[in-house]
């Protein structure tokens, strides 16, 4: 497995209804968010978490209609180089965000 | 892996040097990824230390943003009808959908200059609060981004100037650009997200 078929031929490019129907997607969720925080119709947590949400299956349609990632063979070690990615940046914040918060409590700075 | 046979010099040999170059690039995003992680995580920290300056709610409109929004994601879908008129070696329609790219990138970058422009000039620049700091160096980092992909996509256009047929270099050069022009439009969901509305609740 030593050579990942990420050529332009093993690329799969979409189509022009697949891009629309990944831009459609987007623009919804786009306003969506923009719209669960200008509406004010939510307590701060409930907005946060809305957002998260709406912000993760964007990023996901993204990724799939855009990027076009799939779980073909042929992108076999793009998606391992993806996934370590993801579980390394996980880390990163929320270690990052859970130690500084922490820190702030015992400091008393807050 | 059969349906691409626009390209005559490109064959399906998976051994040929060519097919390493779209990957190489993608750790190279992925890498990047990391920088705008690290960058988000001290803006989460950050983003509440305002030293008595300027909050979000007083910085940021939704009318801007929105715009901003709409931009980058309109050129995302015109760099993917690029892309597919670069399958089919159309190449006269690549150089215009790289065009309206181009322009669409070009707005969003001036909107973004604008809005900092008239930050600064209100007295919230990077050296007022930690949060300002955080702010203008997540969110500028992504608009230099978009800048390079711009110089990125005027290189192509004059590359593909009076050629005839798309050979697998320039092929391969095309997917990159994409991958990364998709990859910042996915940064910034996230920028918009975490650092504009999440801010303004």
């Amino acid at each position: 497995m030593s050579n990942p078929n990420t050529s332009s031929s093993g690329e799969s490019h979409g189509s022009v209804s697949s891009y629309l129907i990944g831009f459609v997607l987007a623009v919804i969720l786009t306003v969506l968010s923009f719209g669960v925080v200008m509406s004010h119709s939510l307590a701060p947590t409930g907005t946060l978490a809305v957002l998260s949400v709406l912000a993760l299956v964007q990023v996901l349609v993204h990724l799939h209609y855009f990027l076009h990632m799939g779980s073909g063979s042929e992108a076999r070690w793009n998606n391992i180089a993806f996934v370590f990615t993801v579980a390394f940046v996980s880390i990163l914040i929320v270690g990052t965000v859970f130690i500084m918060a922490n820190t702030s409590i015992n400091m008393m700075s807050r | 892996m059969a349906q691409n046979t626009t390209v005559p010099t490109a064959g399906h040999d998976e051994h040929h040097p060519e097919s390493t170059v779209v990957f190489g690039f993608w750790v190279y995003l992925m890498t990047d990824c990391i920088i705008f992680g690290s960058l988000f995580a001290t803006f989460a920290v950050l983003r509440n230390q305002f030293n008595g300056g300027p909050t979000p709610h007083e910085l940021f409109e939704f009318g801007g943003l929105g715009l901003e929004t709409a931009l980058l994601l309109l050129s995302s879908i015109t760099y993917g009808f690029g892309m597919i008129a670069a399958h089919k070696t159309q190449i006269s329609q690549v150089i215009l959908w790289l065009g309206v790219t181009f322009l669409l990138g070009l707005g969003f970058v001036g909107l973004e200059v604008r809005e900092f422009a008239h930050m600064i000039a209100d007295g919230a620049g990077p050296d007022r609060s930690a949060f300002l700091s955080a702010f203008f160096t997540l969110v500028s980092t992504h608009g230099l981004h978009v800048t390079c992909g711009l110089i990125w996509i005027v290189t192509l256009m004059v590359q593909l100037m009076g050629t005839t047929e798309i050979p697998e270099r320039m092929m391969n050069k095309l997917t990159c650009l994409s991958l990364f022009w998709h990859f910042l439009d996915i940064v910034w969901i996230c920028v918009f997200t975490y650092v504009y509305l999440a801010s303004m609740i």
